[in-house]
């Protein structure tokens, strides 16, 4: 012992370092379980998608549709209103991207990019601030008027004002037939 | 004061104990031999009424939570069983809610003695820290147990507080979202968002009890602070805590539990949103979300700021600055009796922050009634000054103000002989 000196690494410490590693691996591999369960299970990722009929939604009306737990606005836009949202410029937009889950990450909030169809805006109605479901067909800018912090976005369901960050997201869905749409 | 043990065992079977688990010896030096500062007010007694309020909970939640069903479908219904038809069911759950804020009453009566007294200043600050850790769990608590009834204002305070945590997403892209889901089992609140909840509404009043412990152990060091806020000197100074305290806590406990059991029997929903009683439904925001009344002053905050992540990071921001009020205070004066103009920023602090519990329970866009004077601004200047408080006036005031004289003991000032200065200079 005599010949080795303090800062040569001796062969116990290479056991104390390979079993300190062993430990903090094994305490990873069991910690991991216990934090995973509170994901989704596979019982709430199987309810992935729902159809819906728009024929019997009139124009100026909006219905709401549950997919995965959460609201879907299916709103049938009047002329004057589609004709509001599309006169509004992007850089005036204080979220100037589209949040369609059916456009690249970086489309420009445009109106055209909020839809597929004119007529047919169908966003999850949950206000980006903190979860809120807004109420439709209010505001100053005739979208909607979200009752807990008083958010308020256009016909095109875009943030105007108030202390939300981001425009409704767009679900992915697509058309089956001219009147019927698959969420999800 | 702490460490000298003067218990002695008198009989054989204590003798035998002590020698073994010193049990007996720590109960003797924790509440009855336990040198206590002799001029306590009342304002002290509600470490008392603290300690009473919890075990209230915990037995009144055990037993709820032998008929309670942490369903989404059935959560309501067995509520509703609870009240009606489990026998004195709905005392039990009445004494449970207003427990809860009365729990709150207390803890805030206890911090603001704290504020003014000068109990967080050295030696005391890790007393301090575990009060407010205390608080936190409290607040946790309270917000876990409130989405249990599964009304229509549990739900939506469930999402709209889980909901802070997505803002996370304006600095990490994703990672709140993650995170919100994590914590709602699913991609919005739902049925195992309220299991969950359940669990942990269980489990945390247990380990409230645990800091509750640590925060004796950390007041039984350095002793008690006391009005004066002037060390202890010898023993002509102290009171042994029994019967003195035993007592004084007793009565003024008394008087609590009867404000409490007037509440429970008499108006046992005036603190509670009518709202609650409509079972959850996800499709419908109520036209108000309100908390209950013990978090409206951090709920105004967040509403009063535009912009949303910065008014997540103000409402945990409130929270976490009292954790440093032992350095952000720089007087070396510890009761605020003797702080002419911190006592005024004082009062001004308690004002404040009943005006912001008033505002939270308003809507941002809200007028003062029969003014037209909206409340906004007032919401803003409150917070601004709830703020300034500890980063501005507490670090400056102990630089720039001259404090009154101190009593040179605490038993010449119990008993009037003479006040004399020690280290404020003369006026
Ligand atoms: C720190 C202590 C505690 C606090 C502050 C607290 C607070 C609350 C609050 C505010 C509610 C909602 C009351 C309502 O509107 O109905 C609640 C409900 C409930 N709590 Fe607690 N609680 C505490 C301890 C416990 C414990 C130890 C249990 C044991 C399991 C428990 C079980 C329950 C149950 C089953 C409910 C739902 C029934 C109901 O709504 O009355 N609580 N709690
Ligand atoms: S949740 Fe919509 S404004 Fe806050």
């Amino acid at each position: 012992m005599a010949t080795t000196t303090a800062d040569e690494p001796t062969r116990r410490d290479f056991i104390y370092i390979a079993t300190g590693a062993a430990g903090a691996v094994g305490l990873g591999l069991l910690a991991w379980p216990l934090i995973d369960q509170m994901n989704p299970s596979a019982a709430v990722l199987a309810l992935s998608s729902v159809e819906f009929d728009l024929s019997p939604v009139q124009a100026g009306q909006q219905v709401t549709v549950m997919w995965r737990g959460k609201p879907v606005f299916v709103r049938h836009r009047t002329p004057k209103e589609i004709a509001e949202a599309r006169a509004v410029p992007v850089s005036s937009l204080p979220d100037q991207l589209a949040r369609n889950a059916n456009l690249p990450d970086s489309a420009p909030a445009t109106d055209q990019d909020r839809m597929f169809k004119p007529e047919w805006l169908i966003m999850i109605g949950i206000c980006t601030h903190l979860g809120c479901i807004p109420l439709d067909h209010e505001g100053d800018y005739g979208g909607y008027l979200c009752p807990c912090h008083g958010s308020q976005y256009d016909t095109a369901g875009r943030i105007r004002k108030g202390p939300a960050p981001e425009n409704m997201y767009i679900p992915p869905y697509s058309y089956l037939s001219p009147t019927k749409i698959k969420i999800g | 004061m702490a460490g000298q043990s003067t218990y002695v065992p008198t009989t054989g079977f204590t003798r035998w104990l002590d020698a073994r688990l010193p049990i007996l010896r720590l109960a003797n030096d924790t509440i009855i031999t336990y040198p206590t500062p002799r001029n306590l007010n009342f304002w002290y007694s509600f470490g008392g009424i603290l300690s009473f309020m919890l075990g209230i909970q915990i037995v009144t939640g055990i037993v709820l939570a032998m008929h309670y069903v942490p369903a989404a479908n059935m959560a309501f219904d067995s509520v509703e069983n609870i009240m009606r038809d489990v026998n004195y069911g709905w005392l039990l759950r009445y004494m449970h809610s207003n427990g809860a804020s009365f729990f709150f009453l207390a803890v805030y009566i206890h911090i603001f003695r704290g504020l003014y007294y000068g109990s967080y200043k050295s030696p005391r600050e890790v007393l301090w820290i575990l009060g407010v850790i205390i608080y936190v769990l409290m607040i946790a608590t309270a917000f876990l147990g409130y989405t249990l009834p599964w009304g229509q204002m549990s739900f939506w305070a469930a999402t709209v507080i889980t909901n802070l945590f997505t803002s996370i997403d304006q600095i990490l892209p994703g990672v709140g979202t993650a995170i919100a889901h994590w914590l709602w089992g699913g991609f919005a609140v739902g049925d195992p968002t309220l299991n969950r909840f359940f669990s942990l509404h269980y489990l945390l009043p247990f380990v409230i009890a645990g800091v509750v412990v640590l925060h004796i152990w950390a007041l039984h060091v350095p002793g008690n602070n006391n009005p004066l806020g002037i060390d202890v000197r010898g023993p002509q100074d102290t009171v042994p805590f029994h019967p003195y305290y035993t007592v004084k806590d007793l009565f003024y406990l008394c008087l609590f539990v009867i404000l409490y059991a007037i509440v429970v029997f008499y108006l046992p929903n005036a603190l509670v949103e009518p709202d609650n009683y409509v079972p959850a439904n996800p499709l419908v925001t109520p036209p108000e979300i309100v908390p209950e009344w013990y978090l409206l002053p951090f709920y105004a905050m967040l509403r009063s700021i535009p912009q949303k992540l910065i008014g997540v990071i103000v409402l945990f921001g409130a929270l976490a600055i009292l954790l440093f009020v032992p350095w952000l205070d720089t007087s070396r004066v510890r009761s605020m009796r003797f702080r002419p103009l911190a006592k005024q920023f004082f009062w001004a602090l308690v004002v404040d922050c009943l005006l912001l519990g008033y505002l939270g329970a308003h809507r941002p866009d809200a007028v003062f009634p029969g003014t037209g004077i909206p409340m906004l601004p007032f919401a803003r200047l409150g917070t601004a000054y709830y703020f300034a408080y500890f980063l501005l006036i507490l670090p400056l005031l102990g630089l720039l103000e001259t404090p009154r004289p101190l009593p040179l003991t605490i038993a010449t000032s119990v008993t009037g002989t003479g006040v004399e200065q020690v280290n404020a200079p003369a006026e």
